[in-house]
């Protein structure tokens, strides 16, 4: 088995399908010679052939749409969205139509596509590179929303995301890329869809998060854990759908959560996870919610990212709030 | 059938590579020669600004920075064409337009650097900031053309997108507008041949990217981008006529980006040394130089004058740019609305009280 970055997982599943999917491309801007800007499609042109793998003009709106037709005709295309911040012309093609045709149709036609794009910030990148806009397409109907938050959940999610015969969006945070390696098999066996992982077992407290916060999120556990606290850790990886019966049994046995995202707070998708426990599990409180997010403010430029970003000691702050209250 | 409508493309040059004049007869500015130095040695003062910028980002000290070594002939020519009261709308590498009409080197930097406050620029106040989501300025353009034809006022917008900007849909339908409603609008396209790593031949099937005018009625023109002469001639013909009511114009600049995309990127991986070697042998310094010296205008001595001179104020500049630390955390809220909301007070003085704690 191969220890692989986050990056190399999302290579490696890609691989995997293009070399046993026939009905599998992959398009986007300057992912075939250039293998991608962030190197995701590294050596996948030079392997599976120009037809394969697409170097698309320069539109967004254009790599949706596109996308959607072909998907409608029974081709599974994975196309990536150069940066986060890029996304947005691809928004009235996701809603309007990724999400909707086989709604229209009465599932005559459907849209087995992978909308794969980079997310968050923390890497010093330009403007428009650091947005975390999941909470944007976890309220579009009709679309999946995904987030790993380790290379082996990146390699098996993104596989059962190309499988899939509906629409995904495969959101990737960039500052987890190439933090860390981790062994991969590269077996071709995907992981299951809409459900959390649940990372780290605990009592005291249960601690939802996604993408490029769980990283400080199981540091604060780890360092809470000296002291005593016994934090539950669940990696949300589904965005949309939410797999809630894996939170709220959570959430009964330790009566205390708390949410910690990277995108604004406001209408984002921890209010949809703190709603749902006060609905169904209310009682089983023992302290108010915690959420801990970034701002409700335009991602600054880099000089002042990690001022935004929830670092360890917000979170950790956070997570007292819940334990002591 | 019948032929219902035709149409030609236009291309303009004063100076080919080598310096020779391709026209005998030249446009009023280019007889003078001080206004040729003028932008000669602007041109040189955007290079060594740009080889120092490079310098900063490999040494840590700088972001990502997009170079426009190569685009000087286009960034100058632009610059020197607008007035003041024009309104210019900047993709993100288009220094020499912006140095011209008063941005200061410092504030390139501290956009690059991670900073808004390299947003807050000197220079016309109703210049936009840079725009990176690709093509999206052209509808920005052609929104402030319209304000100015409703006010009947006599300026222009001028908006400037790469070849790649050109396969977006905002590009065409700003472009349409323009047309229909006749806008005081010029529409630049820098057309450097590659959009990261995308040839221009991958971009689309035309032979110019002038012709995309004509789907939308309006004038499209080439010009040789790296040659300073022309392209400030096609700027003040295409401006004169967006000021005076003749409507917009779309100026496809035919240039060479010889450096990397940005400094995020290896171009090597996706070109070869001959095609950039050979772009070297055309770029915009090298011509206007030898036209210079050619008419006695210029020697060795004053070029080293000036590269000593330029060198003197980049450094400068980039002293002040090192001196502009961090910006206080609290201004990250201070600049969304007027008005602060209630509920992003409390948001403002916890990050405030955190971003204390860092230091
Ligand atoms: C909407 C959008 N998509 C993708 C990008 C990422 N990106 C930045 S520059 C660039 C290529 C632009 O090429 P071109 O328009 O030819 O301008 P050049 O950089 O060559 O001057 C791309 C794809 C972006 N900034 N905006
Ligand atoms: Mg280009």
């Amino acid at each position: 088995m191969a220890k692989v970055t986050m990056v190399e997982a999302i290579t490696l599943a890609m691989a995997y399908e293009l070399e046993h999917d026939p009905s599998v491309v992959v398009l986007g801007e300057d992912v075939g010679v250039n293998g991608g800007v962030f190197r995701a499609t590294a050596g996948l042109q030079q392997r599976f052939g120009k037809e394969r793998v697409m170097d698309t003009p320069l539109a967004e709106a254009l790599i949706a749409g596109m996308s959607i037709g072909m998907a409608a005709q029974g081709m599974k295309p994975v196309a990536e969205i150069q940066f986060s911040g890029f996304i947005y012309p691809t928004v009235d093609q996701m809603i309007n139509h990724a999400g909707r045709l086989r709604t229209r149709t009465r599932g005559r036609l459907h849209v087995p596509m992978v909308l794969r794009a980079p997310s968050g910030g923390g890497i010093h990148a330009p403007e428009h590179h650091s947005e975390s806009n999941e909470a944007l397409f976890a309220h579009m109907p009709g679309i999946r929303t995904l987030m790993p938050s380790s290379p082996a959940r990146a390699y098996g999610l993104l596989l059962a995301a190309i499988r899939d015969p509906d629409p995904v969006v495969f959101l990737e945070p960039t500052r987890l890329y190439r933090l860390n390696k981790q062994e991969v098999e590269d077996n071709g066996e995907a992981l299951p869809l809409d459900t959390c992982f649940v990372l780290r077992e605990g009592e005291d407290v249960t601690l939802v998060s996604w993408g490029a916060m769980l990283h400080e999120t199981l540091q604060a556990a780890a360092k809470l854990a000296e002291e005593g606290a016994s934090c539950e850790v669940i990696d949300l990886a589904s965005v949309s759908p939410i797999d809630f019966e894996t939170i709220l049994e959570s959430v009964e046995k330790t009566g205390r959560l708390a949410i910690i995202h990277e995108a604004p707070k406001n209408c984002g998708v921890g209010a949809e996870i703190a709603a749902t426990v006060a609905e169904k599990a209310i009682y089983s409180l023992k302290a108010p919610i915690e959420r801990v997010t970034g701002y409700d403010i335009p991602m600054p430029l880099f000089k002042l990212e990690h001022d935004y970003i929830p670092g360890m000691e917000r979170v950790i702050q956070g997570i007292r709030k819940v334990l002591e209250a | 059938m019948k032929t219902v409508a035709s149409f030609k493309i236009q291309y303009s040059q004063y100076l080919d590579a080598e310096g020779k004049l391709t026209q005998k007869k030249l446009p009023g500015f280019a007889e003078n020669r001080d206004e040729l130095l003028k932008m000669y040695r602007m041109m040189s003062f955007v290079r060594v600004f740009d080889t120092k910028a490079i310098a900063l980002q490999r040494t840590g000290q700088l972001g990502t920075y997009a170079s426009c070594l190569g685009h000087e002939a286009t960034h100058v020519g632009i610059g020197a064409a607008m007035k003041p009261e024009d309104v210019f709308f900047p993709m993100y590498r288009e220094y020499g337009t912006q140095f011209w009409r008063g941005v200061k080197p410092r504030e390139v930097l501290l956009f690059w650097g991670g900073d808004e406050r390299g947003n807050n620029f000197s220079g016309p106040q109703h210049d936009f900031a840079w725009a990176v989501p690709i093509a999206t300025q052209c509808h920005h353009a052609a929104g402030a053309a319209m304000a100015f034809k409703l006010r009947k006022e006599k300026r222009a917008a001028v908006s400037v997108i790469g070849d790649g900007g050109t396969s977006q849909g905002d590009f065409y339908e700003s472009l349409n507008v323009a047309g229909a409603w006749r806008l005081p609008a010029v529409f630049v396209v820098s057309n450097n041949q590659w959009a990261i790593s995308v040839p221009l031949s991958a971009q689309t099937a035309c032979e110019t990217l002038a012709q995309k005018a004509i789907a939308a009625g309006i004038e499209g023109i080439q010009v040789d981008g790296n040659d300073i002469i022309a392209v400030r001639d096609i700027m003040e013909y295409s401006l004169d006529k967006a000021r005076s009511g003749k409507g917009p114009t779309l100026v496809e600049a035919l240039t060479y980006r010889i450096s990397d995309h940005t400094t995020a990127d290896d171009a090597s991986r996706y070109r070869s040394k001959e095609e950039v070697e050979e772009a070297k042998r055309k770029e915009p310094l090298i011509r206007i130089r030898k036209y210079l010296t050619d008419i006695g205008a210029w020697d060795q001595k004053k070029e080293d004058k000036l590269l000593a001179e330029c060198t003197q104020q980049v450094d400068a500049e980039v002293e002040l740019y090192r001196g502009s630390g961090k910006p206080p955390v609290e201004t990250m809220f201070d600049h969304m609305f007027a008005n602060l909301p209630e509920g992003l007070i409390a948001q403002r003085k916890a990050a405030a009280e955190e971003g204390r704690q860092h230091g």
